[in-house]
C-alpha cells in the first residue's frame, strides 16, 4: 500500500474531521452526537491498529535502513519526510493499540463535551504517531510540540480538582524544554544546511558544540522522560487527568522523550553522550531508589503509579545511555512494556475510581471479597509492574541492568536495589486496597468488572506475558537497528 | 518637468491618499455626521487604490534621493495601507456601538497612513521625521478619539507627551548625525560611517535607535504602550498595534542596515539590548494583567522584541524574517482585536480577560478562533505565530546570536502563561454572569474568524507565497 505511513499517521487526523462533521450534522445537538463521535473514535482507531499490524507484518527486520520512506519538500528547508525503522515502528503499533482501549476505557466514564473530548485524543494520537515516524527534524518538532494542545485541553477540561494546576505545569515544563530544543535545531541547520534527520546522524558534529547541543535536546527529553528531578509535573498531571489521558500519558507521552534519546542525543552527539553519561546514571539511580520510596508514602492510588513511571523511566535513561546492545535493546524493550503495564494499572484505578469516585488507599479494602476478577487483574499488573519473571517488565528490567553494568557495576548495583523498593510499594498497595476486611461500608455494594471493562485488559494481559515469555518478538525486530546504532556509536567514541 | 513628473509617479500612493483624505474631510465637514459611512467606504476605498497603485507603481527615488520605491518599501506600504483599511472597517461597529459615528476617524487614519507610507519610503532625515510626524499628530488624535472618557483622555495626552520626547530624542539625534556625517541622505551616510564611524556618529545613531524605539513600543521606551492600549478605542489599538509597527520596524532596517551599514556591530548591540529588556519586560509584565488590552500591549512589546532580533542580525535573511514575522503578528493581531470588537455583555464591550468565561458554550467558534490565535502567539507549531519566530530565530542563530535567541525563547515560555490564561478562562471556567453575550456583528466576527483560519490551515499553503514575496522584499537590504 503506498503512502500507507501517512495514512496511519493522518487516519486519526481524518477520525477528528468526521467527528466534528458528525456533530455538526446532528439535529439533536452536540450531546446527541456523543454515540456517534464515540463509534467514530473506536472505528478509525482499530482501522489505524489493523494498518500498523500490516505495516508490521510488512516491515523488514534485517534492512537496518528506514523503510516505508516519503520524502515531499516543504518550506524553509524543511521536509514533509516520513519513515520507520525497527524502533520507531514498534513505538507506532504500541500508539495504535493503546488508543482503541483509551476510547473504549472512557466510553462511560467521560460523559459530558463527549465531542471535544474525543477530537482532542485522535488528535493526541496523530501527534503521537507522527513524532515516531517523521525523519525530518522540524517535523519532528512540530509533532513533539503538537501534542501538547489536546493533552492540556484533555486534563485542564475532563481532570479532577486541581486540573488547572496540572494542565498548566504540564504545559510550561514541556514547553520550556521544547524550545530549547528548537534553538539547538536551528543551529543544526545553521551548521549542516539540512535538517533530514538521517542525514544528521551521518554528520560528526565538532566534539566542542556538542555537549551545549546535547543538553538542550536532553532539556526537552528529560522533561518529557520525565527525569528526577523535572519529574514533578507528572504526579499531578496524572492525577487530574481522567483515566485515558493517563494511560495515553504513561504509555505513549512518555515514550517520547526515551525515543527521543535514542533519535537524537545518541547517534547524533556521541562524545557529548559519553561525557554525560555519568550525570545520565547519577539522575536514573536517584529516580529509580529516591521515587520508589516517595511512591511508597503515597495515599493516592495514581499518584503512586505516577511515581513508579518516573522510577521506571530511570531504567530506560540508564540502558539507553549504557550505549550497548544490551542496554539499548532494554531500554526499547522497558517503554514497550511500560506502556502496557502502566496503562493497564491506570486503567485498573479506572475501574474502581468509575464506582466510588475516589482514589484514596485508605478508602478502599478487601476488595477481593467482592471484586474477585478484578483483584485478579490488578494483582497481575502488579506483579508484572515490579518484574515478576514470565512478565514483560522482567526482561526490560534485566536487560537494562545487564546493559548497564557493563559500563558501571556500581550502577547497575544501586538500580538493582530499585527493583526490589518497587516490590515493597506495588505489593503494600495491593495488600491495603485488596485484602483484609471490609472497613468501608460504602464498599459493600460495589460491583466486579463488566464484560467492557475486561475487554480493556485482555489485550494488555495478552501482550505482556506474551512479550515477558518470547521476547524475541520485540527484539529480533529492534535487533538490527539497534545494533547499527551502538555499533556506531562505539566507533565514534573509539570504545 | 519629466523629472518631478516621474517622481510624482513614484510618490503616486501618497499623493493620492493626500489628495484623497483632504476630499474626504471636505465631504465630511459639508456633509455632516450623517456621511460617517460614506467617508468610512471611501477611505477603505482609497486605501486600496494606494495599494494598488504601490504594488502596481515603478521603482526608483524620488526628489532627489530622499523618497524611495524599492521591494522594502512597496511590501511594507502594502502591509500598512491594507492595514489601516481594516482599522477603518472595525471601526465602524464600535463608532456605531458608542454613538461616536465621526467622519474624523476615517480620515484621521487615511491622513496618517499617508506619514506610515512616507517612513516606509523615506530615504533621508528629513522625510523620515516628517513621516514619523505626519502619522504620529493624526494617531494621537486618534488615541483620545473618545473626549468624554477619562482612561481615553489619559490615552491621549501621555501618548503625546512621550511622542513629543521621542521625537525631540530623535531629532537630536538626526542633528549630530548631520552634524557629523554631513549629509542627511542614508546612503551617504553610509558611505561616512564606513570610513569613519567616530563616537559623534555612534552618539547619533544610538539617540535615533531610542527615538524609533518608541515608536514601536519597545522597551525600555514603552511606558506609554500598557495605558494607550488600555484607554484608546479597541479598533484604534488595533491600528497601533499594527500599521505604525510596521512602518517603525521597516524605517529601522533601513536606517541601521543600510545607513550604518558598517557599523553593524555597534548598533547591533543597541538593538540586542533594546529586544532583551522588550523579552523581559513583555513576558514578565503581562502575567498579573487582568485587562486583555493591557495584556495585547504587553503582548506587543516582547513580540516587537522578536522582530528586533531579525533586524539585529543584520543580514537579507534578518530582514526577511522580520517582515515575515510582522506580516503574521499582523493578521493575529487584527484576529484578536476583531473578536474583542465582536463581543459584548449587555452592550458593555469585553474588558476583563475574566469576561470570556463560559465563552466556549455560548459561541463555541469564536472561542476556538480565539485559541487558535492565543496558541499561534504562545508559538505553538504549526500555527502562524510559530512560523514567525522560526523565521527569527532562523536568522539570529545564523548571524551568530545564540544567547539572545535562548533568551527570547525562554521568555516565550513565561509569555505563554498569560495566553494559556485567554484558553483557560474559555475552556475550563464556568461563566461569571447570568449575562451572555449579544448578538456578535457580522464582520469583526468574521475577520476574526478568518484571522484565526489563517493561522491554520491556510498558512500552510500561504506561506508558499509568502515566503518568495518577503525574500524578494529583502534582496538587497543587508550587511556588508
Amino acid at each position: 500500500m503506498p503512502h500507507i505511513l501517512s495514512i496511519v499517521t493522518f487516519l486519526p487526523l481524518l477520525g477528528a474531521a468526521a467527528i466534528i462533521v458528525a456533530s455538526l450534522l446532528n439535529k439533536g445537538g452536540k450531546e446527541a452526537a456523543a454515540p456517534a463521535a464515540r463509534w467514530i473514535a473506536l472505528g478509525t482507531s482499530l482501522v489505524g491498529l489493523a494498518l500498523s499490524i500490516l505495516l508490521v507484518a510488512q516491515f523488514d527486520p534485517s534492512n537496518t535502513a528506514y523503510q516505508f520512506v516519503e520524502y515531499a519538500p516543504w518550506f524553509a528547508g524543511a521536509a514533509y519526510h516520513l519513515g520507520v525503522d525497527g524502533i520507531s515502528i514498534l513505538f507506532v503499533l504500541l500508539t495504535a493499540l493503546l488508543v482503541p482501549l483509551c476510547v473504549i476505557a472512557s466510553w462511560k466514564a467521560i460523559e459530558h463535551r463527549v465531542v471535544e473530548y474525543m477530537v482532542c485524543f485522535m488528535l493526541l494520537a496523530t501527534m503521537a504517531i507522527g513524532v515516531f515516524t517523521s525523519l525530518d527534524m522540524f517535523l519532528f518538532y512540530f509533532f513533539f510540540e503538537g501534542t501538547l494542545v489536546p493533552m492540556f485541553l484533555v486534563i485542564g477540561i475532563w481532570g479532577g480538582a486541581n486540573r488547572i494546576y496540572a494542565s498548566y505545569k504540564f504545559f510550561l515544563y514541556t514547553l520550556l524544554g521544547s524550545v530549547l530544543m528548537l534553538l539547538a535545531m536551528l543551529w543544526m541547520r545553521h551548521e549542516t544546511g539540512t535538517s533530514s534527520i538521517p542525514e544528521l546522524k551521518q554528520y560528526a558534529f565538532d566534539p566542542a558544540v556538542q555537549p551545549l547541543l546535547w543538553l538542550a535536546f536532553f532539556a526537552s527529553f528529560a522533561v518529557k522522560m520525565p527525569m528526577w528531578p523535572v519529574h514533578t509535573w507528572l504526579p499531578d498531571a496524572h492525577v487530574q487527568a481522567p483515566t485515558a489521558g493517563s494511560v495515553m500519558l504513561a504509555g505513549i507521552m512518555l515514550k517520547l522523550g526515551g525515543y527521543g534519546f535514542i533519535l537524537f542525543n545518541l547517534p547524533m552527539f556521541p562524545q557529548a553522550s559519553e561525557m554525560f553519561t555519568p550525570l545520565v546514571f547519577a539522575l536514573s539511580v536517584i529516580a529509580v531508589v529516591y521515587t520508589s520510596l516517595v511512591a511508597f508514602r503515597q495515599t493516592d492510588i495514581k499518584k503512586l503509579i505516577a511515581y513508579s513511571s518516573v522510577a521506571h523511566m530511570g531504567f530506560v535513561t540508564m540502558g539507553i545511555f549504557a550505549g550497548n546492545d544490551a542496554g539499548v535493546q532494554g531500554a526499547v524493550f522497558q517503554m514497550l512494556s511500560h506502556g502496557l503495564i502502566s496503562g493497564a494499572l491506570f486503567l485498573c484505578v479506572g475501574v474502581i475510581y468509575d464506582r466510588m469516585h475516589t482514589r484514596e488507599i485508605a478508602f478502599y479494602g478487601g476488595l477481593t471479597a467482592r471484586m474477585p476478577w478484578y483483584a485478579a487483574i490488578f494483582l497481575f499488573f502488579t506483579m508484572a509492574n515490579v518484574g515478576l519473571p514470565g512478565t514483560s517488565g522482567f526482561i526490560g528490567e534485566v536487560l537494562t541492568m545487564t546493559g548497564a553494568y557493563q559500563v558501571s557495576t556500581w550502577t547497575a548495583l544501586i538500580a538493582a536495589s530499585g527493583v526490589i523498593f518497587s516490590a515493597v510499594y506495588a505489593l503494600t498497595l495491593f495488600r491495603n486496597v485488596m485484602y483484609g476486611p471490609i472497613t468501608n461500608p460504602k464498599l459493600e455494594n460495589i460491583t466486579d468488572i463488566d464484560k467492557r471493562e475486561l475487554l480493556i485488559f485482555v489485550p494488555l494481559i495478552i501482550g505482556t506475558v506474551a512479550l515477558g515469555l518470547y521476547p524475541n518478538a520485540i527484539l529480533d525486530i529492534t535487533g538490527p537497528s539497534v545494533e547499527a546504532l551502538t555499533t556506531a556509536y562505539r566507533a565514534a567514541i573509539g570504545g | 518637468m519629466t523629472d518631478l513628473s516621474s517622481a510624482l509617479q513614484i510618490a503616486a500612493p501618497e499623493v493620492t491618499l493626500a489628495v484623497g483624505g483632504l476630499v474626504l474631510l471636505m465631504i465630511g465637514a459639508f456633509t455632516g455626521e450623517k456621511s460617517t459611512r460614506l467617508v468610512s467606504g471611501l477611505s477603505v476605498l482609497l486605501l486600496l487604490a494606494a495599494t494598488a497603485l504601490t504594488v502596481t507603481g515603478p521603482l526608483g527615488q524620488a526628489f532627489g534621493g530622499t523618497y524611495i520605491a524599492d521591494p522594502l518599501a512597496v511590501y511594507g506600504k502594502a502591509v500598512i495601507f491594507l492595514s489601516a483599511a481594516l482599522a477603518i472597517v472595525l471601526g465602524d461597529v464600535w463608532m456605531h456601538r458608542n454613538n461616536m459615528a465621526k467622519f474624523e476617524y476615517p480620515v484621521l487614519i487615511t491622513l496618517s497612513s499617508i506619514g506610515l507610507g512616507m517612513m516606509a519610503s523615506s530615504g533621508d532625515l528629513i522625510s523620515m521625521y516628517m513621516g514619523i510626524e505626519m502619522s504620529s499628530l493624526a494617531l494621537y488624535v486618534l488615541a483620545a478619539y473618545r473626549r468624554d472618557s477619562l482612561h481615553a483622555s489619559e490615552a491621549g495626552l501621555k501618548y503625546f507627551v512621550l511622542g513629543a520626547l521621542s521625537s525631540g530624542i530623535l531629532l537630536y539625534g538626526a542633528s549630530l548625525i548631520y552634524g557629523f556625517a554631513g549629509s542627511m541622505k542614508f546612503d551617504e551616510i553610509a558611505a561616512f560611517a564606513s570610513n569613519n564611524p567616530g563616537p559623534g556618529l555612534i552618539f547619533g545613531m544610538v539617540f535615533l535607535i531610542a527615538g524609533l524605539a518608541f515608536k514601536v513600543s519597545a522597551a525600555p521606551f514603552h511606558m506609554w504602550t500598557p495605558d494607550v492600549y488600555q484607554g484608546a478605542p479597541t479598533p484604534v489599538v488595533a491600528l497601533f498595534a499594527t500599521a505604525p509597527k510596521v512602518a517603525a520596524m521597516i524605517l529601522i532596517a533601513r536606517v541601521l542596515i543600510d545607513g550604518f551599514n558598517l557599523a553593524h556591530f555597534q548598533w547591533a548591540q543597541v538593538v540586542i539590548l533594546i529586544s532583551l529588556v522588550s523579552f523581559a519586560v513583555g513576558a514578565f509584565g503581562g502575567l498579573l494583567q487582568k485587562d486583555i488590552q493591557r495584556l495585547l500591549a504587553y503582548s506587543s512589546i516582547i513580540n516587537i522584541g522578536y522582530a528586533l532580533l531579525g533586524i539585529a542580525a543584520g543580514t537579507e535573511m534578518g530582514v526577511q524574517a522580520m517582515l515575515m514575522f510582522m506580516t503574521l503578528y499582523v493578521i493575529d493581531q487584527f484576529g484578536f482585536f476583531a473578536i474583542l470588537l465582536s463581543l459584548s455583555r449587555n452592550g458593555r464591550p469585553i474588558r476583563n480577560i475574566s469576561d470570556l468565561a463560559g465563552l466556549k458554550q455560548e459561541r463555541p467558534l469564536t472561542a476556538i478562533a480565539l485559541t487558535v490565535l492565543a496558541l499561534s502567539a504562545v508559538g505553538i507549531p504549526p500555527l502562524s505565530g510559530f512560523w514567525g519566530k522560526f523565521y527569527v530565530f532562523g536568522a539570529a542563530a545564523d548571524a551568530g546570536y545564540w544567547m539572545a535567541g535562548a533568551a527570547g525563547l525562554v521568555a516565550s515560555v513565561v509569555a505563554a502563561f498569560y495566553y494559556l490564561r485567554i484558553i483557560k478562562v474559555m475552556w475550563f471556567d464556568a461563566a461569571e454572569t447570568e449575562v451572555k453575550t449579544d448578538k456578535a456583528p457580522a464582520v469583526p466576527q468574521w475577520i476574526g474568524w478568518a484571522a484565526a483560519a489563517f493561522a491554520f490551515p491556510v498558512l500552510l499553503v500561504a506561506l508558499t507565497w509568502l515566503e518568495p514575496l518577503t525574500k524578494a522584499a529583502a534582496a538587497g537590504v543587508g550587511v556588508g
